[in-house]
């Protein structure tokens, strides 16, 4: 059986986990929900913003928001990572200092922000022509009924790819690593792996992918119940029911049947 | 089709009237891109009368009353909404002012029928939350739904869902009201709710422009029937004359389909 201790060396050594556990926790877990939760918030509020401009009656926003989507979903994350990571570093620098994390999360909230874009854009288009229509025919705004009707119900059916899309920044989040953190600044990723240079195995890795699924994992399941409930709807099953009963009703209470013409 | 014959509440009836204001259509014209799907429609309607829109699908019908509040601009023509032409001022203003009632109700299924009625009194017309509410209620004590003010479309059937409708378009007071098949996607035994509804608000003095497919209504209530075919009113008239005496071929052979 030597191949199986070999296995559980290289993957499952206890002591190196239970070693590099409380930086995982206190540090890696930390950085890395910081980095995802920031780049999720700043790449929804960006996102909306070009889902809008997306769909605008206006072509000279359209276009924009078009290429920064392009631009944005087409790049390899890593590349847009670092050229925006060192590419602005002196820029970053006289704002943020010298650590590169905060353009880390810009840079992962950019790369969100045109995958959330496009999930907001198909989401508000699903939404039934007649609810716009409705709303102008009332005399509201274009900007109104867009604020208070199509978008709010454009969100809600979005919400599972929204969630899918915060798994991809978590998965990602990791690639920020690239940029050179600070010892404290470290998400799961480095320091899984800059334990198992210490350790000489992969286990402190193991630990750190643990980790990720320990996150990812209970949200994929969250999105199927969703997508579940959606698909379904709330409706509970009715007993049978006579529409009858409404004509009667209506007899009983509408004020306004006059009877004279009949 | 008999219609109204509940005479319980007169009182009720008399309770409140509508100052409707006059319509015109003058030569309207309007294309989607290239295709022209009304040609040099005029029509006028006084105020507070009913006019029933009956013609084949694809005359236009639709088109015709898309046009008079602008959901759809026009390409040519003028609409003179009391006098005024509705082609001068600000479409926002000028659909506050046109009611519209449409075949698939369009309430906002994130909304309690009070917020549906509600939803354009406080963003367009500034009330205030509160008397926004107010104002929902009552309208909706009017189409007979008080007590469903708080029930998600969803939880209402197809004909109380064009009442709350119909209540959210009264709500904001309009000069005229537009009616866009508002019968046709509902159960055969709610129609005649709805249409005695809209009766009554023409008896009180509402202008109303109706497409409809329910012959009995247009023969009963409208003051003016138009027949409309391929873009163009072919006819139009009293109800008698258009029901009883259709002079076009292309009436007599519309008629002779659906009744």
């Amino acid at each position: 059986m030597d191949w199986l201790n070999t296995i559980i060396r290289t993957f499952f050594d206890f002591g190196a986990m239970a070693e590099v556990l409380p930086q995982l926790l206190a540090v890696g877990l930390l950085n890395t929900l910081i980095i995802s939760i920031a780049a999720t918030i700043i790449g929804l509020v960006l996102g909306m913003i070009v889902a809008v401009m997306g769909i605008s009656p206006s072509r000279w926003l359209r276009i924009p928001a078009r290429i920064y989507t392009d631009l944005f979903r087409g790049l390899p994350a890593i590349l847009t990572i670092l050229l925006i990571g060192q590419g602005f570093a002196r820029f970053s620098q006289s704002i943020f200092g010298p650590s590169p994390y905060p353009l880390g999360i810009i840079a992962l909230s950019l790369i969100a922000s045109a995958y959330i874009g496009e999930i907001f854009r198909a989401g508000i288009q699903s939404v039934d022509k007649g609810q716009g229509e409705a709303c102008r025919a009332l005399g509201m705004s274009y900007a109104k009924s867009m604020a208070l009707v199509v978008v709010p119900q454009g969100i809600r059916r979005v919400l599972p790819a929204l969630v899918n899309q915060f798994i991809a920044i978590v998965k990602d989040s990791s690639l920020v690593y690239f940029l050179g953190l600070l010892v404290s600044e470290r998400e799961l990723f480095r320091v899984g792996q800059d334990a198992a240079v210490l350790s000489g195995n992969l286990s402190p890795l193991v630990l750190a992918g643990i980790f990720y699924l320990v996150i990812t994992v209970p949200l994929t399941h969250l999105v199927n119940y969703f997508d579940n409930r959606f698909r379904t709807g709330r409706r509970r099953p009715a007993a049978p029911s006579s529409g009858l009963k409404e004509v009667k009703e209506l007899d009983a209470a509408s004020p306004l049947i006059t009877g004279s013409n009949t | 089709m008999s219609l109204a014959s509940n005479t319980a509440n007169p009182a009720a009836s008399q309770s409140h009237t509508f100052q409707g204001s006059s319509l015109e259509l003058k030569n309207l014209t309007m294309a989607y891109g290239d295709i022209e799907v009304l040609r040099n429609v005029s029509l006028t309607v006084a105020p507070g009368t009913t006019t029933c829109i009956i013609g084949p699908s694809g005359s236009g019908k639709s088109t015709l009353l898309r046009g008079v509040n602008r959901l759809h601009e026009p390409k040519s023509g003028d609409v003179l909404l009391a006098g005024k032409s509705a082609l001068k001022v600000k479409p926002d203003l000028l659909r506050a002012r046109i009611g519209m009632v449409f075949q698939h109700f369009n309430l906002f299924p994130d909304h309690t029928a009070l917020e549906n009625v509600a939803l354009a009194l406080w963003s367009v017309k500034g009330m205030s939350k509160a008397e926004a509410r107010e104002r929902a209620r009552r309208s909706l004590a009017e189409v007979g739904l008080a007590e469903r003010a708080d029930h998600r479309p969803r939880d209402l059937s197809g004909g109380q869902q064009q009442r709350v409708a119909i209540a959210r378009a009264l709500a904001m007071e309009p000069e005229v009201m537009l009616f866009d098949e508002a019968t046709s996607a509902l159960d055969p035994e709610l129609v005649k709710g709805v249409l005695n509804l809209m009766a009554g608000l023409g008896k009180r003095g509402m202008t109303m422009l109706v497409v409809t497919h329910e012959m009995g209504f247009a023969r009963k209530v409208a003051d003016q029937v138009v027949f409309m075919d391929e873009g163009e009113v072919v006819e139009s008239g009293t109800p008698g004359e258009l029901f009883d005496n259709p002079r076009s071929e292309r009436l007599q052979r519309f008629l002779s389909e659906v009744l």
